[in-house]
């Protein structure tokens, strides 16, 4: 029985990170950068989500939506001012400055609002439901639900939609595809935007399952979610879905069964353990390196 | 390889010398007094993550600067505390004790707030001979590692895990204790640590002693686990950011155990984000912010005055710390670190947060209060003195 | 040996020595005081971590999240064996460094096949699994931290193992090894076709530096006399990078500047410890978009600037002959 709630309490953690993993998904597969910051803009959409919360007193979806438009400008923001001007320098500049930008939101935010915490208000103010002994909170399921919601439409506009076209064809080769009639500035911010999004969203969900929010609350997440991504195979938008999901489970039962203290060392050993045998992740595909 | 070496070296000469000799001019006069002002040092966290806790500290001794310089000052003179930002780093403690030992010639430093920076320069406090008093740093070993010069101006982590365990036996009549703490955090493990060894030596079991990493936010692997166990009294021995949110991950699981709590409980936001899954939660503090005690209420009340809050606990014990270290000042009359630490150890003072006085060990002898959480009110349950 | 002693070198000794006798006379007689000695010597440990860093990141081209990582090794071992064997501070640091040189070749040899985001993230994964691990080992002390270590890190002693990490990293630069490094960083498939064996240079570059950020550890513990594991963490690794960058990615004498100005900077903006912390990755940012090469790019300070500003009798001669 507690085997089984610990499953739930291991999905529920999984589908957080299946929501980041796929912003970090979608970035990457497109400009084959590790966008450092996801996390942040995560944490931007969460304080977003706050203050149109407690401020603006609005009820839940006003408050996605905010989320999902500030972040997404954020990313907007950041894709045009840090990474565009670096498109063509070597990676080790990009990354450089991907760190730099996590850091630099990170403490601004903190000068801003201060390094308290912040409580969240409960916006879904549902319970949960119980079979036996089994406790499903509803938020746990709404969450779990989003994901796969988000999965299949993106799935969707990536592959049926001439946006999506536009992405994947930026994606294997930008030249081309400018040359192509393609204009590859705004697929790639359009791809920030919806990356960031979705990070927004999981902000929001997350702030009211765990509603004490901090600048600082991207970073550890951000970081998993990456190892999700990976997992799953980064590029892969169902990969991220199954990577999160993998994760979370991993954390969960690592916690459980094995060693709290652990768990998070536990997790950064299956990066690398992926990286070491199947680069590619779960899902992904392989890719050859041309001279 | 030459040509790098020597002009590597000559830029950083170069460099270094600009700034000692920029650096060079900010010497004071004799040791600790300038004129008619005697210099007190403070380091704490003003900036970076914690600094909560150092702002709190700065204003709590800077109230009690207003009201001894108001009041005429110590023996003719003012007192001015010179505050230096450590940003609860062991490294930046060093420069900062460094920087108000040699540069500002304080004869006294009020800090470091945390217990990572207190560590750091604990022993410096006695090989410069500069006496030193930290308000808040909990951990056990600090004023052993200090040497005679370090002092303490609250009681240790594992003191309120002692108290934890006897009034969960004694008072509680608990059987069964499940604890969950931070494995990152020094304070919290304390706190655990002895908690568990009293309450096993008052019979009772604690059944799960489990932890989780700094910064998480989910605890249902560890909470189901302690749901299973079904205790008496579940301790939760860390800040209240992350508490309440145990507390009401706990509550929301059906989990129904008595919560337990040391002083990182305490906070106007506890039930902001603990909710009504705090209520009725008991936890150590140093003292009782709404005691009708004089000493207390008139604290509260200048404190509410001069920043428009409600003073929180670190402000109360660095008000305290600052007032019995100006206190050992004015009573030895000069700023000689060797008096002055003489002074501190046989001090006794009834202030804020209860009756001072330190023991053999330098760390000072404090009763602990015991708060229950009422709805968004607190109530003093108990006072345990030790 | 004819060669050695020739004028360069003696120059060069001499520049040392007498930098060396300054600033020590300055500190004996107090003109430098705890603070500011303080300071100086915490930059020196400082400009080790920066070329060691420089090695792995700037000349060979792999960008390392970890380096903390190393440093921390080096730090507990040492401390460990000073406190707990008992042994002399010297003998401890080496065997800090090789340990962590140790620890690099385990970890470098699976991930160094990577590609460069690749190896970073996982660099950055090991300083967090090994930060986590000392977190959770007792003897040295976990969350609580290491105290009592022996303050044996003077001026002096900091100065030798400056001056020897550079003499050290130069050479190894300037060798065939270091070439075969340097063609890693432009361009890793050329170089394997042109018969470099790029894990293996990559690993000697990754060890070495490894060497030398344990080796610093070592001398920042028994600088400080207190360590703990938050004292080695991402950030740490990122204010080293930071230095790096800065000064230059591929140039040492920009390393030793860079890290010589921001350990000293945070000290002299005291006040403004909250700002610090957003203009710095600020700077970083703008620094990778306006100029990437950071202060010197991959040129030295030479001497050839001194010869230029104070006209000699040879310099004229030849310009006007």
């Amino acid at each position: 029985m507690e085997f089984l709630q610990q499953l739930i309490n291991g999905l529920a953690l999984g589908s957080v990170y299946a929501l980041l993993a796929l912003g970090y998904t979608m970035v990457y597969g497109i400009i084959q950068l590790i966008n450092f910051a996801h996390g942040e803009i995560y944490m931007i959409g969460a304080f977003a989500g706050f203050y149109s919360a407690s401020t603006l007193k609005l009820p839940l979806i006003p408050t996605l939506l905010v989320a999902m438009a500030v972040s997404a400008l954020a990313g907007i923001i950041i894709e045009k001012v840090a990474y565009k001007p670096l498109r063509n320098s070597p990676r080790i500049a990009l990354l450089i400055t991907a760190i730099g930008v996590s850091l630099f939101l990170q403490n601004a935010m903190r000068l801003l609002v201060g390094s308290n915490p912040k409580p969240f208000p409960d916006l879904i103010n549902a319970g949960s439901i119980n079979i036996g002994s089994i406790q499903i909170e509803v938020k746990t399921i709404l969450m779990f639900g989003v994901s796969a919601l988000l999965v299949i439409l993106l799935q969707f506009i990536v592959y049926k939609t001439k946006v999506g076209k536009a992405m994947r064809a930026s994606s294997q080769d930008m030249e081309a595809a400018s040359l192509m009639g393609i204009n590859v500035d705004n697929t790639i911010s359009l791809t920030f935007a919806i990356g960031s999004a979705l990070a927004g969203i999981a902000g929001v969900l997350v702030a009211i399952s765990y509603p004490s929010i901090t600048p600082y609350m991207g970073a550890m997440p951000g970081l998993k979610a990456f190892v999700a991504a990976v997992l799953g195979g980064i590029g892969s938008i169902p990969g991220a879905l199954v990577g999160g999901i993998a994760i979370g489970l991993l954390e969960t039962f690592s916690k459980a069964y094995i060693s709290t203290n652990f768990s998070d060392a536990i997790v950064f050993a299956i990066l690398i353990i992926i990286l070491l045998i199947k680069p590619a992740g779960l899902l992904g595909k392989k890719i050859s390196v041309k001279v | 390889m030459k040509k790098t070496l020597l002009s590597g070296v000559l830029a950083s000469v170069m460099a270094m010398t600009l700034l000692i000799g920029c650096g060079g001019n900010t010497g004071s006069s004799t040791s600790g007094a300038t004129g008619d002002v005697i210099k007190i040092g403070a380091i704490g966290p003003l900036s970076g993550a914690a600094s909560t806790y150092g702002i709190s500290v700065k204003e709590g001794a800077q109230l009690l600067e207003k009201e001894v310089n108001d009041a005429g000052g110590i023996n003719g003179k003012k007192i001015e505390f010179i505050f230096e930002d450590d940003q609860a780093e062991p490294n930046s403690a060093m420069q900062a004790f460094n920087k108000l030992v040699d540069n500002e010639k304080v004869c006294a430093i009020l800090g470091p707030v945390t217990s990572g920076a207190t560590l750091a320069v604990a022993q410096n406090a006695t090989s410069k001979q500069i006496p030193m008093i930290t308000p808040t740093a909990t951990e056990p070993t600090i004023t052993k590692q200090g040497g005679d010069y370090m002092f303490r101006g609250c009681f240790v982590d594992s003191f309120q895990g002692e108290v934890l365990g006897k009034y969960a036996s004694e008072t509680l009549k608990s059987k069964t204790a499940a604890v969950l703490y931070n494995a990152g955090s020094d304070y919290s493990k304390g706190i655990a640590d002895s908690f568990k060894s009293k309450f096993e030596a008052a019979s009772g079991t604690v059944g799960e002693f489990l932890t989780y990493n700094d910064k998480d936010t989910d605890f249902k692997a560890q909470l189901t686990k302690i749901k299973t166990l079904n205790p008496d009294v579940i301790v939760l021995p860390d800040y209240y950011n992350v508490v309440g949110l145990i507390a009401k991950q706990a509550r929301e699981m059906g989990i129904t155990s008595q919560f337990l709590g040391g002083d990182g409980w305490e906070s106007e936001e506890l039930t902001k984000i603990g909710g009504d899954a705090v209520n009725g939660a008991l936890y150590i503090n140093h003292y009782y912010s709404s005691d009708q005690d004089v000493a207390v209420k008139t604290f509260v009340d200048s404190y509410k005055k001069e920043y428009n809050k409600e003073p929180d606990a670190f402000a109360a014990l660095s008000y305290d710390t600052s007032k019995i270290l100006v206190k050992a000042i004015e009573k030895v009359g000069k700023t000689d670190g060797a008096a002055i630490k003489d002074a501190l150890a046989g001090m006794e003072m009834n202030s804020v947060t209860g009756n001072i006085k330190f023991g053999s060990d330098r760390s000072a002898i404090k009763s602990a209060a015991i708060i229950k959480v009422d709805g968004d009110k607190k109530v003093l349950a108990d006072k345990v003195n030790p | 040996m004819k060669n050695f002693f020739n004028k360069k070198t003696i120059t060069i000794i001499l520049g040392v020595l007498i930098t060396y006798a300054v600033l020590f006379g300055l500190i004996s007689a107090n003109v430098i005081n705890s603070y500011y000695k303080g300071i100086i010597t915490f930059s020196l440990i400082n400009i080790i971590l920066a070329v060691s860093l420089n090695l792995i990141v700037g000349f060979t081209g792999q960008l390392c999240l970890g380096h903390a990582g190393f440093m921390s090794i080096g730090a507990y071992v040492s401390a460990l064996i000073s406190q707990k064997a008992g042994m002399p501070f010297v003998v401890s640091i080496f065997i800090g460094a090789i340990v962590a040189c140790i620890f690099a070749a385990l970890i470098g040899y699976p991930t160094l096949k990577l590609t460069g985001d690749y190896f970073a993230i996982t660099t950055l994964a090991f300083g967090e699994i090994i930060r986590i691990i000392i977190m959770n080992i007792n003897v040295v002390g976990g969350a609580r931290g290491f105290t009592g270590i022996p303050i044996k890190t003077t001026f002096t002693v900091a100065f030798v193992f400056m001056v020897i990490s550079i003499i050290v990293i130069k050479n190894v630069i300037n060798s065939s090894q270091g070439r075969a490094m340097l063609s890693v960083r432009e361009n890793e498939i050329a170089a394997e076709s042109m018969g470099i064996n790029a894990f293996k240079y990559k690993m000697m570059a990754f060890v070495i530096a490894a060497f030398f950020a344990g080796l610093a550890g070592g001398l920042y513990a028994h600088y400080a006399g207190y360590i703990k594991p938050d004292s080695f963490d991402f950030n740490k690794s990122i204010d080293y990078l930071t230095f790096v960058v800065f000064g230059g990615m591929g140039s040492l004498s920009g390393s030793v500047i860079a890290a010589t100005v921001l350990t000293f900077l945070p000290e002299l903006l005291r006040g403004m410890g909250d700002f610090r912390m957003v203009i710095y990755p600020l700077a970083l940012i703008l620094l990778m978009i306006f100029r990437p090469e950071g202060l010197l790019g991959d040129k030295e300070v030479s001497l050839n600037i001194i010869k230029n500003i104070l006209p000699d009798k040879k310099s004229k001669d030849r310009k006007e002959a």
